[in-house]
């Protein structure tokens, strides 16, 4: 989706706000929300890149007025309305009215398990790469209107393949509910002066990780 | 004030929270003591001291970093450094010809297990936008100028890998204790966003 999430390269967005000795929490509130959320995702209620897709739909001027948790907030709510395990007016009453899908709460045991264990996301399927190391590729320019992890800045632009990742479930998939589609992931480098013009300074460059839907062998794309 | 912004709070979120809090027990989604568990893991046991720690060890073991750098995920799980948002890790190392920064445009993908929560600077809108396209501008706001020779190779963690900077050591630093260079090591430099240096 071309979303306002979306938002390497724009200008005139703003100054930068650094706050010195900044605590990890402002307010309670924020606390819950983030609580809250981690819960929801640990008991299964759906995955990550659903829930950052929600955070995606909130609407462009309110996504730049929300302060960062409120985003999360508005994110989970409407996760958990669309998965109809709360309603918009339980919502509004802080109250269980109806009759709704049922889910097992997370254990404490869970959190503490994938708060602090490592839990690889790769995909347990054995996939023959399409790219290599050294690859000229050119990020296909796709605009799906739903959930992709393929930044706007990037697309149409000649990139080389540095390093294979491995094999994970490729997000515009699983923000979905699709069936999963497990893809290779590759670090691509992108020069400065690719992305932005000759202006740009000329040893500078930006990487990424990018699936395998997300780009084609330079010379195919040239065809 | 410039940050007085992030106190105020917004007009609804608070009931809305507490709202939700309460629905989601009552339907016996949500078991109320993870939520405390969540906040005390996130808030006072992972930080940046962690990353610290990290770096000040591959200043003072040459094998240790070699490792870190071949295989930071595996090497931070074998020191208990892991776990959401942070099982895939990748460390990038700073030298006097390669400045590396992290962002995530998309959303605020934040390496966990060894920085915590990402600062709200990190999070906002004029550093994912900028990050990718005008980072030296950026760096300047950090105080940070960078010379023209250095190649600035920014890290956009848009999938699940992680990214977690090596900044270099400070010259004069080289005799000081593990310990000791852990406490010099800044948040900011582990995300590119500074450098270490001795100066308090």
């Amino acid at each position: 989706m071309n979303g306002i999430h979306d938002l390497g390269g724009m200008d005139n967005i703003g100054p930068l706000n650094i706050e010195q000795d900044e605590p990890v929490f402002h307010a309670d509130w924020e606390r819950r929300t983030f609580a809250l959320t981690l819960a929801m995702l640990a008991a299964g209620a759906c995955p990550v890149d659903e829930i950052r897709h929600m955070s995606e739909l909130i609407p462009p001027a309110d996504y730049l007025r929300f302060k960062y948790y409120e985003k999360w907030l508005r994110g989970l709510e409407f996760m958990l309305v669309k998965k109809n395990l709360v309603t918009d007016e339980e919502l509004e009453s802080g109250r269980a009215e109806a009759a709704t899908a049922s889910l097992e709460a997370a254990a404490p045991e869970t959190l503490q398990h994938i708060m602090s264990n490592r839990l690889p996301a790769f995909a347990a399927v054995e996939l023959a790469p399409k790219f290599k190391a050294g690859d000229a590729i050119i990020a296909k320019n796709i605009n799906p209107l739903g959930h992709t992890r393929l930044p706007r800045y990037l697309r149409g632009r000649r990139g080389e393949v540095e390093m294979d990742h491995g094999v994970f479930l490729l997000p515009d998939a699983n923000a979905h509910g699709e069936p999963e589609r497990p893809q290779h992931v590759y670090g691509v480098r992108f020069s400065a002066q690719e992305l932005w013009g000759e202006d740009a300074p000329a040893g500078d460059s930006v990487h990424i990780d990018l699936f395998d839907d997300y780009m084609d062998l330079a010379e195919q794309s040239l065809a | 004030m410039a940050n007085s912004s992030h106190r105020a709070p917004p007009s609804d979120a608070q009931l809305r929270v507490k709202a939700l809090e309460s629905l989601l027990v009552e339907k016996g989604l949500v078991d109320p003591q993870v939520l405390d568990a969540i906040v005390d893991h996130y808030e006072n046991k992972v930080g940046p001291h962690i990353g610290a720690k990290v770096v000040a060890k591959a200043w003072t073991d040459s094998g240790f970093k070699a490792r870190l750098l071949k295989d930071a995920s595996a090497t931070l799980a074998e020191m208990g450094f892991t776990g959401m948002e942070g099982s895939h890790i990748v460390v990038k190392e700073n030298t006097d010809k390669v400045h590396n920064l992290v962002v995530c445009t998309l959303c605020s993908c934040y390496p966990w297990p060894v920085l915590g929560l990402p600062p709200n600077w990190y999070k906002s809108a004029p550093y994912r936008a900028r990050a990718v396209r005008d980072p030296r501008g950026l760096l300047k706001e950090f105080g940070l100028e960078l010379p023209a020779e250095t190649a600035l190779r920014v890290w956009d963690s848009n999938a699940e890998i992680r990214y977690l900077v090596l900044p270099r050591q400070p010259e004069g630093a080289e005799g000081m204790s593990e310990q000791a260079l852990s406490e010099i090591v800044t948040r900011d430099s582990m995300v590119g966003a500074g450098v270490v240096s001795l100066r308090q």
